[in-house]
């Protein structure tokens, strides 16, 4: 909210403290500053180099050159319709402005004035906004010649000095302003733009804030400077009737409507209120209306109560000859009110209304209703002050989309007590601005008074939590300086909450809430830094982050790069694969209720479409090796409540869906990258793929790895041909292969193939790795090559396991260096060529060699029909 | 026949000066010191000199047999140095062209980010613990002290997921964290063999966390958060500051200056955000500070009574803090990244350069 530091200062004094001091003593108690509009007032200049500390924007008045002047004679400009001449002085000599006002150009030609105009006069060379440029643009006044009339200097409106982004007309001032006295001296302002935070509603006000910096700063709060003038100015009238007399109110839900307070005042006139009353609610962000509306307005901002002023006389008309009664009651579902910003409003029973007997006048503690609202002929004014429940007017407000100044605040909790006050200070601003007699009394409803609680806070307390060493005296300070009626016991302080403040809750939680305060009183900069005295728990680590974190550094080892996808998808998106099965498919989809857009209406079940959707969307890179490791989101069976289940109590945990972790690869494109040496790289491929999956395995040590083409039914997504499931342990963990054609169609990839892959890794981070190390033999290796001819049905690793186990203990490596297929060895068949590394503990020679080789040869013939291939 | 050696010698040495290759110099040799070179026709002439001749034309005849052999060798050395330089210079490379590369993969920026932060905070005591991401209600907010229709929960715009009939208590897309706090607490609590004394608690909370809103340059609707949690005896916000102040010096540089400013969070109280000066322009005010010369990093706050006592700690024994940080809201202070959409939007030309 907008502060203008001039109205703090009609609550604390707050000399010597520059308008960044305060912004800083109360960003670093909790209301933020989040900038500085300066509007006259000196701005800091900053030296190169120099620190700043808040946004800042807006301009400083030069003393000597914008002053107060007063506009003498008023003339006709000789040569253009729509100018004026001004003469006037301003406190030194005479001057002569030219000025295309509207608000003075009825005077033109007048010639001498009655009663001198008093302005805001920017004399040459002064620095201003451009009033007739778009947004805000600073501007030098320079001399110049407009038609033929020398004008070196003006008189300013708001926007020209930075009060507000429009205008219409220049700015006519008190008849007390004092002329040649510097502008910025008179009128000179800066607002602060403080965020509330939730806990903050209290200072959602001008004396909420100054009250904050009176604390912060050791002063004295002037709080009842203002309220005082209620009684003592303006007297009130005895000849007039007791409100009480005229009006009666009932309320039917406490909870609801804690308190309910009404005043009258008579014979208002409607008007403009006085020109520093408007500018103080232009730099709070209120457009002013009119001497009422303003008065209900200026209140709210002051106290942070919200009012609404209602025209008596429609009230009275609607009660006829029957004393006015305001009922207060929940709203019937499907009952309309036009509001006054002229929409009609259908309300549920949630809604809070306040009513006559004919029926609803405004919604409770959110906006008035149109009927009854203050119009330019309203003559009397009956004055609501009332309390609401922050929840009910929260969900009201939300439900019509009506966030407004009373419902920011009463959605936020403000404090019964505040209504009569507020009542009282409205009615006086009216008085005073509007004219009129206040009626006596007022109407006071106040059946549900809400516990300001009592906490006891101790030295010992606030050592424990906060670590710092205070005197129950001392503590007893802090809390007195924002209200808290404070008495101490030995060392204990006992402390009673403010009639302004909601915050601060009983027992345990309400020591919270004190302590905090102190906290803040004392300065969140002065508490010592210290190490924990605590010791530290036994470390046990994270085994699941931690195997992850070891299976993203293999593969990005293996050069694969990581990418982290949106969890929201649509089932539309995910159809394009025709669904992974690496694990039974769930039916449904975990679905968003709220998305923010279709494409992002359920949880992925797939991360592979995931990766595969980002590799599309980078298919113009020459080459994509990607992965991500995440989560997938499975609905879980029995998330429908059954009716034995009460709605009101909590359910638990049951209908969470389950989250099982997964890995997804994606290679496509060039294996090499291209470059002045190397054109037209092999593409990536199934093998590609699968020579990475091997080395991951491996990499997590797992042993007893297997291959097999993969069952049509389980992929697909994939080529018939080209897929193929991982088992470790005879467990199914992964499945990879290339995309099936028809499937790779749907998204948008060049032409070389796309592999993928898809691991379980709950299933896969669950199995024991191996970790013997073999000893590296030093008897010398035989490295022999042989060649089989097999079917082509035959599956070389069907081959390989084979060569294996007959060579065992001897046959270190086996390496299938060939595979090759010509009519020559014949239709059907294949060769497959390896590399046998012979070793044994003792250095074997080549006839033992020979012997273990025929011994394999004779395996295969006998297990595959394999020939030795000469 | 001394002249005639003479005039070999002459000769040979005059052919050998112009060689310039090993072929021409093998036939040199071939034809000079070769079986049929007019030299050994001397050595077999030997025959036809008298006794005295013998001694003068046999040492004479050796002599220019050396001198030729001498001169061949020298020639060859010379012929190879010569090849040699001719081959280094073919060789010469334009060592500007570009070097060969592999192909490398790397971590996400986010997971890189959140490394570093996690490391950090293990050395200081403070273990992973990672939970759910569909949450309820229940422990999302309300065990959290948000109470239902709280205006606190203004501050986290939530994605609710379909449920049926769950009352004051869906199911939702976790808006942070914080969860885990609950979830961990119990876990330690409900193991503890005295359920009055449960054991002190030191945990990082990282992961994803979701918020209704548009994905704009600067919202997102998920992002990682981490959170540190201590609860044990004694501690207090004095603690916090020692603690956050190792971490910030770990995380930002020795001369990182800091500053805890008063805020707002239902689960802590005392709550504090933390200021580090900005990075980027040392706190002179630049566009990534907007001004200010601070940079918001951190939230913070001791943890709330209700949260110790929903966790199964007694608030009147024990006490804690908590904190929570961002590690892309850090990535894009640090690299001066102005649009949020590039860490989903994984394009590789983004991700390269981390």
């Amino acid at each position: 909210m907008k502060i203008p530091i001039s109205w703090l200062k009609d609550f604390v004094d707050l000399d010597g403290l520059s308008v960044e001091d305060m912004a800083r003593k109360l960003t670093l108690a909790g209301l933020e500053v989040d900038e500085i509009l300066y509007a006259g007032l000196e701005m800091p200049v900053y030296k190169e180099g120099e620190k700043h500390e808040f946004k800042t924007s807006g301009i400083a008045w030069d003393k000597e050159k914008i002053v107060v002047a007063e506009i003498r004679e008023v003339k006709a400009h000789p040569n253009a319709d729509k100018l004026t001449l001004l003469d006037l002085f301003d406190g030194q000599q005479e001057q002569v402005v030219l000025t295309g006002a509207p608000n003075i150009f009825h005077l033109k030609g007048t010639g001498m004035l009655e009663k001198p105009i008093k302005v805001a006069y920017a004399k040459e060379g002064s620095t201003l906004y451009d009033g007739h440029a778009e947004g805000l643009q600073l501007m030098t006044l320079k001399r110049a010649k407009i038609r033929g009339v020398e004008s070196y200097s003006m008189v300013c409106s708001e926007k020209e000095l930075g009060i507000a982004e429009e205008h219409d007309g220049i700015i006519i001032l008190e008849d007390e302003a004092p002329v040649g006295r510097p502008l910025a001296d008179y009128m000179g302002d800066a607002v602060l733009n403080i965020s509330i935070l939730p806990n903050m509603a209290r200072n959602a006000s001008v004396i909420g804030i100054a009250r904050e910096l009176a604390a912060l700063t050791g002063r004295e709060l002037r709080k009842h400077a203002q309220a005082d003038r209620y009684t003592s100015k303006h007297a009130q009238a005895d000849t007039l009737k007791p409100v009480n007399e005229l009006v009666e109110i009932e309320i039917t839900d406490p909870e609801l409507n804690p308190r309910f307070v009404v005043g009258l005042i008579r014979d208002v006139e409607i008007k403009p209120s006085p020109y520093a009353i408007q500018r103080r609610l232009k730099l709070a962000g209120q457009r002013p209306i009119n001497s009422v509306v303003d008065a209900t307005n200026y209140a709210m901002l002051e106290l942070g109560e919200p009012l609404h002023a209602f025209d008596y006389d429609v009230l009275k008309e609607r009660a006829g000859k029957k004393k006015i009664k305001i009922i207060t009651r929940a709203a019937k579902d499907g009952e309309k009110l036009t509001t006054l910003d002229g929409s009609q409003r259908t309300l549920t029973s949630m809604n809070v209304l306040v009513c006559d007997e004919k029926g609803p006048l405004s919604l409770a503690g959110v906006m008035g209703g149109s009927e009854s609202e203050v119009t330019d002929k309203t003559k009397n004014v009956l004055l609501e002050g009332a309390a609401w429940n922050f929840i009910n007017i929260r969900r009201t407000a939300k439900q019509h989309n009506l966030p407004s100044e009373a419902s920011f605040r009463f959605s936020r909790g403000v404090h019964p007590a505040l209504a009569e006050q507020g009542v009282k200070r409205g009615l006086q601003y009216m008085a005073e601005w509007a004219g009129g007699t206040i009626a006596p009394g007022l109407v006071d409803e106040y059946p549900l008074k809400p516990k300001d609680p009592t906490i006891t806070v101790t030295p010992h307390d606030v050592k424990r939590l906060l670590g710092i060493d205070l005197t129950a005296k001392k503590i007893s300070e802090l809390l007195t300086r924002l209200e808290f009626k404070c008495t101490i016991d030995k060392d204990k302080v006992k402390s009673k909450t403010p009639p302004h403040r909601m915050d601060i809750a009983k027992g345990v939680v309400g020591l919270a809430d004190v302590l905090e305060e102190i906290a803040r009183g004392y300065g969140y900069d002065n508490i010592p830094v210290t190490t924990m005295a605590d010791a530290l728990p036994p470390q046990v680590g994270n085994p699941v982050h931690e195997w992850e974190e070891h299976l993203r550094d293999l593969l990005v080892a293996l050069g694969l790069q990581e990418v982290v996808t949106h969890r929201m998808t649509s089932p539309e998106r995910e159809g394009r694969l025709l669904g992974s099965r690496l694990r039974p498919e769930p039916n449904n989809y975990v679905r968003i209720a709220n998305p923010t857009a279709p494409e992002r209406s359920v949880l992925r079940k797939s991360l592979l479409t995931s990766v595969l959707e980002i590799a599309e969307k980078n298919a113009r890179a020459e080459s994509i090796a990607m992965f991500e490791v995440g989560p997938i989101f499975e609905p879980n069976g029995n998330d429908t409540s059954t009716s034995s289940h009460r709605p009101d109590v909590l359910l638990g945990e049951r209908g969470l869906p389950n989250e099982p972790r997964e890995l997804a690869i994606v290679m496509t494109g060039a294996r090499l990258a291209s470059a002045w040496d190397v054109k037209d790289s092999p593409a990536f491929d199934f093998f590609d793929m699968k020579g990475r999956l091997e080395l991951l395995l491996s990499g997590l040590r797992l042993t007893d790895i297997s291959y097999a083409a993969a069952r049509e039914a389980s992929t697909p997504y994939l080529h018939p041909g080209k897929a193929a499931e991982v088992k470790v342990n005879g467990q199914v963990v992964g499945l990879f292969g290339e995309l099936h054609p028809l499937v790779k169609e749907k998204f948008e990839f060049g032409e070389s193939a796309v592999s993928v892959a898809e691991f379980d890794l709950d299933l896969l981070r669950r199995l024991n790795p191996t970790y013997g190390i073999k000893s590296v033999p030093e008897t010398p290796p035989i490295y022999e090559d042989i060649a089989v001819i097999v079917d082509d049905s035959v599956e070389a690793s069907a081959v390989e396991s084979l060569i294996r186990q007959t060579g065992a203990g001897t046959v270190t490596a086996v390496r299938l260096f060939d595979v090759y297929k010509d009519e020559k060895i014949g239709v059907g068949k294949k060769s497959l060529a390896y590399s046998l590394t012979y070793q044994s503990d003792k250095t074997m020679t080549d006839a033992e060699a020979a012997a273990i080789r025929n011994k394999i040869v004779k395996r295969l013939e006998h297990a595959v029909g394999a020939k030795l291939r000469s | 026949m001394l002249d005639k050696l003479n005039e070999i010698e002459k000769a040979a040495l005059e052919s050998l000066s112009s060689i310039s290759d090993q072929a021409a110099l093998d036939a040199w040799r071939v034809a000079n010191v070769g079986r049929s070179s007019p030299l050994m026709g001397i050595f077999s002439e030997f025959g036809k000199l008298s006794k005295e001749q013998k001694p003068v034309v046999g040492s004479a005849a050796n002599r220019v047999k050396a001198a030729l052999e001498s001169a061949e060798e020298g020639k060859s050395k010379e012929l190879k140095i010569a090849t040699l330089a001719k081959s280094l210079a073919e060789e010469k490379l334009d060592v500007t062209l570009p070097g060969r590369t592999v192909k490398v993969g790397k971590l996400h920026p986010t997971t890189q980010q959140l490394r570093r932060v996690l490391d950090i905070l293990a050395e200081m005591g403070f273990q992973v613990y990672t939970s759910r991401e569909v949450e309820t209600d229940e422990m999302n907010f309300q065990m959290l002290n948000f109470p239902p229709h709280h205006p606190a929960r203004d501050m986290q715009d939530t994605f609710f997921v379909e449920a049926d009939n769950r009352g004051d208590n869906p199911i939702l897309m976790r808006t942070h964290t914080s969860p885990g706090q609950i979830r961990a607490m119990r876990d330690a609590s409900r193991a503890a063999t005295d359920p009055l004394n449960p054991p002190s608690i030191r945990i990082a909370l990282p992961g994803m966390c979701f918020r209704y809103e548009q994905i704009t340059a600067r919202s997102e609707i998920q992002f990682n958060q981490v959170e540190g949690l201590a609860v044990g005896r004694n501690i207090t916000f004095a603690d916090l500051k020692g603690t956050l102040a190792d971490f910030v010096r770990r995380m930002f540089g020795e001369g990182a200056r800091l500053r805890f400013r008063a805020s707002y969070f239902p689960f802590t109280e005392p709550s504090a955000e933390v200021d580090v000066e900005c990075f980027v322009c040392g706190g002179v005010g630049c566009q990534v500070c907007k001004n200010s010369g601070w940079l918001e990093i951190l939230g913070c706050g001791m943890v709330h009574p209700v949260v110790l006592q929903n966790g199964g700690y007694d608030p009147k024994v024990y006490s804690g803090f908590a904190f929570g940080m961002g590690p892309e809201r850090q990535l894009m202070l640090r690299n001066k990244i102005n649009d949020i959409r590039y860490f989903w939007g994984n394009d590789v030309r983004f991700l390269e350069q981390f």
